[in-house]
């Protein structure tokens, strides 16, 4: 046991112990622990495996760039693997694992990986594994896979639930440090709607560490008096626990809040994480810079840690990380972590500080040994740091210490204004890559635009706000603080790429193992551009996404290339700055409102009447209605299309879409979008319309019926119910809109029916008010009609699907039910059925109709025998104009045909392919496809209807159907696409 | 992720309430010959820079709009109602 708790000090709660557990060892933390203080806290430094050579590994960093102490946190569905233990907070109770060993994280089978390093180097797995390739899916993938490894998932359902939200504001914050806090105090005392986001769980980032005084108070109380006045302010939102992952267009941020994920056992009525979109008029961004590590041997054994990391684990947590420390800094930000370690009584071993001058003059005045021009070559132990190697002029020295901590410098976080396209550009006099300040709807101030010390960054965050605010015409006032005292404001120092008298192996990327040598192999290799090096040796491609161990990839690649950092360049920054959770980016979609359902007004009568359905979209159809005694689907839409060719069926097709058009140019209009002519159609009629696209294929059909001069009923197929209507909208407002037209949707409004069979009129009769015999309501009439002796309107058309005597009756949603059971109880002494879709489909390919199956998008009117419902006569309508090109009017297009086999016994699928008969089935001999199939009770086959060839002048000819998929081969004859009725006598008596 | 249109009608809303259909055309006159109706049917420009697009507005006033979107930067230069296009036209 090496770190510990200090007796005092930190913003932890020692009155709040709260126990967890760790690989099931019982630990006690505080109250304002995370995970990896409370570990430390317990002298637990290994904390986790790495991913390629399983070496052991312990925190890091204090914050979300975290690569090593990824842990499993929780139990059951609420499992979360890859946590960053300096990120989870720790709660009484919780449960955390270490991941990627086995058995035991203390002794683990694949640290044998290490031995095998030099096979495992850069790129091992394209050299490695190539043959033979039969090996790759079963055996090499398997194994890497199970090798190398994150947390795992559960496969158990989260219970918990999610949600997204929108919020609107004058200034975004991002980031809570002296910067982002200033800038907030700025502009909320100017009134302005402020949001500031913090990643931590405590407002106040850098400054929670902060020893330093900010007008005479500590920082960490100027910090609780500024979030007093903050949370005081109405204008005022405070997000802490929240990480704005990304910027987006329209200057939207997108901020996911971890609303619950520091407690045991959430609210349920709370989300555990809300999905933030932030449309921000400005936004600065204050998220500071991330300290660099430093590329030595052995820099990933336990003990080794981030200077600042180090800082916070003292500072804000009280804990020391050991009992004689050694700090190896290129600047002066590592005397500040020397200096706070002697006042909490902590060993200081050596400052090894790579500069020959060492640090700037009144930087340091503390008693620990200082060696300039030097550097820690090497750091040994296993599990724990034991000691270090210091090389300094050749010459190398050993001290025993338990806890080094390293400062390369510092890289601004610039990732959120890097997203949408901007390349950062390398500076040597900040030694680190930047962005200009200012952009379009996002500034940055404070560290993150370089500029350095508590005193600088506090001014930077107030008067930044202050001009963003009086550009949006806010009078705002720049804040001031008072005098910041005791705070080190470390210069910019020469980064340190390459170390001199390395032996071990020196990290570069902690979380994907990749090493200083790897950088140098891929260069060899040439792989030497940043973007391939990248991928060749991993690095950056962890879940870190390269937080830490980008910038000094680029450094070793730019010292091996012989060029400069800048000359390498930055790989691309994209969203996400962390990673989010699929449950805060799915919100409230998943389960049941995934997708709604949609039910017809109809649907309670399907359902008392035994009704299977069917999805179709959003709407779920009844597909066939079994009675007792029925075995197979079949053998009820059998039944179900015979009894109605003989008595008559009822079928619920509110699911058509349904649009009402009205206004004096209503007829006008209806004739342009279909291809067929509407303008002279009688009120009272109904007429069956053809849509096209503009380039000439069909789109959808319906029937569209005058029920007065300027008022219009359209309906449209259930699928493209919804495109139709956008497409009507379009030609009423972007093509015609001098037109005089109005549109509704009423596909919700209207319940309806169709009525099918010899015996429809005869049941429909008996609540129709009308005569609705054939002479005064023949085929194709349209009209309201009254109900019930007056009880009710509606609207009936005498349209067939099914070829038979049919109606089409519509009534206001709400009495759908009902009519349809005065129906069935008037329709019982005829032998009225309930049909579903499956029966709708046998009777419609029965009698040769199309639908989608056919209307697939590569038919024009022409190809379904449709070629008379283009209209010469009319001047313009959507489509004419394309229909004339000569690809479109070629002989040898596939066109509409029957489909019957020879032996009524045989069958084929829709999908199948016809080939001429004796010829191979290749794709030169391909005649057309199968488009609809079923089994035809009035013929006594499987028929179908198809799309082949110059198909309308070969009906007669014997074919072979051709299913390659089920190597099924079925003897046919093309025909008439009308099996039943050709002369449509039953349609009009 | 997420941006914003600023609907004449409804203001400042998400694109996810937003359909769009693509270049803002103006259809050729009926009698325009096969070459024309041929250009407007199947030719489209890929400019770098200012592109005029319809988009309806599916989840909100159902409106079609002509969006001044700049193809780089998807910045929204102008929004307007399609139907004032064709009259500012005439």
């Amino acid at each position: 046991m090496t770190s510990y708790r200090l007796p005092k000090g930190g913003l932890v709660d020692r009155k709040t112990p709260l126990s967890f557990t760790f690989d099931g060892k019982r630990m006690i933390g505080l109250e304002g622990d995370s995970v990896a203080s409370a570990l430390l806290a317990n002298g637990q430094l290994l904390m986790g495996r790495s991913f390629k050579y399983h070496r052991p590994r312990g925190v890091l960093t204090a914050g979300s760039a975290e690569p090593n102490a990824l842990m499993t946190i929780g139990e059951g569905g609420r499992t979360e693997p890859n946590t960053r233990a300096p990120m989870q907070e720790l709660y009484q109770g919780l449960v955390a694992r270490s991941q990627n060993r086995w058995p035991s994280l203390d002794f683990d089978i694949g640290s044998l990986n290490s031995l095998l390093s030099p096979f495992l180097g850069a790129g091992f797995y394209y050299k490695t594994f190539m043959w033979p390739a039969a090996f790759w899916e079963k055996l090499y993938e398997p194994f890497i896979r199970r090798a190398a490894g994150l947390g795992k998932a559960s496969y158990e359902t989260d219970p918990d639930h999610y949600e997204k939200c929108w919020a609107h504001c004058d200034l975004l914050v991002v980031g809570s440090g002296a910067t982002g806090l200033a800038a907030a105090l700025t502009a909320g005392r100017a009134g302005a709607r402020v949001i500031l986001v913090d990643e931590h769980a405590r407002i106040g980032g850098g400054l929670l560490a902060e020893t330093a005084l900010i007008g005479g108070v500590a920082a960490p109380d100027f910090v609780a008096s500024a979030l007093a006045e903050l949370a005081s302010l109405p204008n005022v939102e405070l997000l802490s626990r929240t990480t704005a992952f990304g910027w987006y267009d329209g200057n939207v941020f997108g901020a996911v809040e971890r609303v619950q994920k520091h407690v045991r056992a959430p609210l349920p009525n709370v989300p555990v994480e809300r999905l933030w979109r932030i449309v921000a008029k400005q936004a600065l961004l204050a998220t500071g810079a991330e300290e660099r590590p430093l590329t030595f041997g052995g820099n990933d054994i336990p003990g080794v840690m981030m200077a600042g990391a180090m800082r916070s684990y003292l500072n804000t947590y009280g804990v020391a990380p050991g009992k004689s420390v050694a700090i190896f800094t290129t600047n002066d930000s590592g005397y500040a972590l020397a200096r706070d370690l002697e006042k909490a009584g902590v060993a200081l071993a050596a400052i090894i500080d790579s500069r020959a001058e060492g640090a700037a003059p009144g930087v340091y005045s503390g008693t620990a040994r200082v060696i300039t021009g030097a550097y820690v070559s090497d750091a040994h132990g296993g599990k724990a740091l034991a000691s270090i190697s210091v090389f300094k002029g050749g010459k190398t020295e050993t001290l025993s210490v338990d806890a080094l901590a390293m400062s390369g410098g510092f890289n601004p976080i610039i990732h959120l204004a890097c997203q949408r396209g901007e390349r950062p550009t390398w500076s040597d006099e900040n030694g680190a890559f930047i962005v200009p300040d200012q952009r379009k709807g996002l500034t940055l101030a404070g560290s993150v635009a370089t500029t350095n010390g508590l005193a600088a960054c506090l001014e930077a965050g107030a008067a930044k706000a202050a001009a963003l605010l009086g550009d949006l015409g806010f009078a705002a006032q720049a804040s001031s603080f008072g005098t910041v005292e005791g705070d080190i404001v470390p210069a910019a120092a020469k980064p340190v790429w390459s170390i001199p008298g390395i032996k071990g192996k020196a990290f570069i990327d902690y979380q994907n193992d990749v090493h200083r040598k790897d950088i140098g192999l891929a260069v060899r290799e040439g792989y030497g551009h940043v973007e391939l090096a990248k991928r060749y040796t991993t690095n950056g491609m962890a879940t870190d996404q390269g937080k830490l161990s980008n910038v000094n990839a680029i450094g070793l690649l730019a010292e091996a290339r012989g060029i400069s950092p800048g000359a390498v360049g930055t790989t691309t920054f994209r969203p996400f700055y962390t990673p989010v959770s699929f449950g805060a980016l799915a919100g409230t979609s998943h389960g049941k409102h995934f997708q709604p359902v949609r039910q017809s007004p109809l649907h309670n009568w399907a359902k008392k009447n035994g009704a299977q359905f069917v999805e179709t979209g959003l709407w779920y159809r009844s597909s066939w209605f079994p009675r007792a005694g029925e075995k197979t689907w079949r053998e009820s839409v059998d039944r179900e299309v015979k009894n109605i060719r003989i008595n008559a069926g009822l079928c619920d097709v509110s699911m058509l879409g349904k649009i009402e058009i009205t206004g004096t140019d209503a007829a006008e209009f209806i004739n342009r979008v279909y291809s067929n002519a509407f303008l002279k159609l009688p009120v009272g009629k109904a007429r069956y319309g053809l849509m096209l696209r503009e380039d000439g294929f069909i789109y959808d059909d319906g029937t569209t019926s005058r029920l007065e001069e300027n008022r219009f009923f359209m309906t449209t197929t259930t699928a493209y119910a919804a495109g139709v209507m956008n497409h009507l909208e379009f030609c009423t407002q972007a093509l015609w809109p001098e037109l005089d037209v109005r549109l509704a949707s009423v596909t919700d409004q209207w319940a309806q029916m169709a009525i099918a069979g010899p015996k429809s009129r005869l049941i429909l009769q008996t609540i129709v008010d009308e005569d609705i015999s054939n002479d005064a309501f023949p085929f194709l009439g349209a009209k309201e009609v009254s109900l019930f002796g007056g009880q009710l309107q509606g609207r009936l058309f005498r349209i067939s699907f099914s070829g038979e005597l049919a109606y089409e009756l519509a009534v206001p949603a709400g009495y759908g039910e009902s009519v349809a059971d005065a129906l069935m109880e008037a329709g019982k002494e005829h032998g009225i059925c309930a049909y579903g879709v499956e029966a709708l489909g046998v009777l419609r390919i029965e009698k040769g109709h199309v639908t989608h199956n056919e209307i697939n998008g590569t038919v024009v009117p022409g190809d379904l025998g449709f070629g008379k419902m283009v209209s010469a006569a009319k001047a313009d309508f959507v489509g004419k104009h394309m229909l004339s090109r000569e690809g479109l009017n070629d002989p040898n297009r596939a066109q509409l045909v029957g489909v019957a086999p020879l032996d009524p016994a045989t069958t084929f699928r829709s999908g199948s392919h016809i080939l001429e008969k004796g010829a191979a089935a290749t794709l030169e001999n391909d005649q057309g496809y199968i488009s609809s199939s079923c089994y035809s009770p009035h013929v006594g086959s499987t028929i179908g209807l198809a799309l082949v060839k110059r198909g309308a002048s070969r009906h007669g000819e014997e074919v072979l159907v051709w299913n390659g998929i089920r190597n099924e081969y079925t003897p046919a004859r093309l025909c008439d696409p009308v099996f039943f009725d050709p002369a449509n006598e039953k349609l009009k008596v | 992720m997420a941006s914003l249109i600023s609907c004449p009608h409804c203001g400042s809303r998400p694109k996810e309430e937003f359909t769009v259909k693509g270049a803002a055309l103006a259809r050729p006159e009926a009698d325009a010959d096969e070459a024309t109706w041929f250009d407007h049917v199947y030719l489209r420009d890929n400019p770098r820079g200012l592109y005029d697009e319809y988009w309806h507005h599916t989840s909100g006033c159902r409106r079609w709009l002509v969006v001044t979107r700049d193809t780089a930067t998807h910045d929204i230069a102008a929004v307007r109602d399609a139907a004032d296009k064709k009259e500012a036209a005439q």
